[in-house]
């Protein structure tokens, strides 16, 4: 079947999720390939998630981790004391 | 799974001390669960904190059906609406939420020309502060579909059980989020990539 670019849009999230069922994925696969619009869509869209997932996007603070179990420690220790009275 | 089962036995048996190795996978994903919605490092790494404390307080509550990652992410979504919530009312968050707003923005941005491989594109800090702010800009109810997915890298299923939501909705908010962060973003995609410069004159000047 032959798709509108509309609806190709539509896929493009499961499609790059790998979550098209077969009979869609065909004619969306087959849009691409002869779409130069669509196929710089989901190019576009699959790296702006590459860029969001990386790691360095968006990054811990400094010194979060240290400050994290410190605060936890004091809880931990406070609450067990307590309990064990 | 077993691992973290056996820890969070041995924990509530007052082997207290674990909770910090239990934990420890999950303090990135804690923070950022809470950062993409309150968009202040302090408040986040507050709330981060306060997700652990209440787990470790709650601990004797979380049932072995759900993942701990899962219980633990509700917890932090929890948190981080909450902290929301309270900018908004003292008047620091001014996001507009009108969803109106928003009704035309699903359509995606065609750019033909940008190609350019991510992990050049991120060596350049500035389009990293733009990902951010995309991913901050959005509505609450995409922004956490978003977060959790494409952040957190949670499944349908596990990202419906967090929010309490029908996986067609996380499909269907997932979707309209992407294609949002998509159109915002593709202007400085052109920005930092520049198009190939093509033709007689292109080839001259290269």
């Amino acid at each position: 079947m032959n798709l509108d670019c509309n609806r190709v849009w539509e896929y493009i999230s499961e499609y790059i999720d790998h979550r098209l069922e077969p009979s869609v994925l065909a004619d969306v696969e087959n849009h691409l390939e002869n779409c130069e619009i669509c196929s710089a869509v989901m190019d576009s869209t699959r790296n702006v998630l590459v860029l969001t997932a990386d790691d360095r996007t968006f990054e811990l603070p400094l010194g979060f981790s240290e400050r994290l179990h410190r605060r936890l420690e004091s809880v931990l220790r406070a609450e067990t004391g307590r309990r064990a009275d | 799974m077993e691992r973290e089962k056996k820890l969070i036995s041995r924990i509530l048996a007052r082997e207290t001390e674990l909770f910090h190795d239990l934990i420890r996978p999950y303090e990135r994903m804690a923070y950022l669960a809470i950062f993409a919605m309150v968009k202040n490092e302090a408040d986040a790494e507050d709330g981060a904190q306060d997700v652990m404390i209440s787990a470790f307080r709650n601990l004797r509550s979380f049932r072995g059906d759900s993942k701990f990652s899962t219980w633990l992410v509700t917890i932090a979504m929890n948190e981080g609406r909450k902290r929301l919530r309270k900018a908004k009312a003292a008047g620091i968050e001014s996001l507009d939420e009108d969803m109106a707003d928003h009704e035309g923005d699903f359509t995606p941005a065609a750019l033909t020309d940008w190609r350019e491989i991510p992990s050049v594109a991120l060596e350049k800090k500035e389009l990293r502060a733009k990902v951010r702010e995309a991913v901050q800009e959005l509505p609450d109810i995409y922004r956490e579909v978003v977060v959790l997915r494409d952040l957190e890298e949670l499944n349908q299923e596990e990202t419906a059980a967090a929010l309490g939501i029908p996986i067609t909705l996380v499909k269907v908010r997932l979707h309209r989020g992407r294609m949002m962060m998509q159109k915002k973003l593709v202007p400085y995609l052109k920005m930092v990539a520049p198009p190939p410069k093509r033709g007689f004159l292109g080839r001259l000047l290269q």
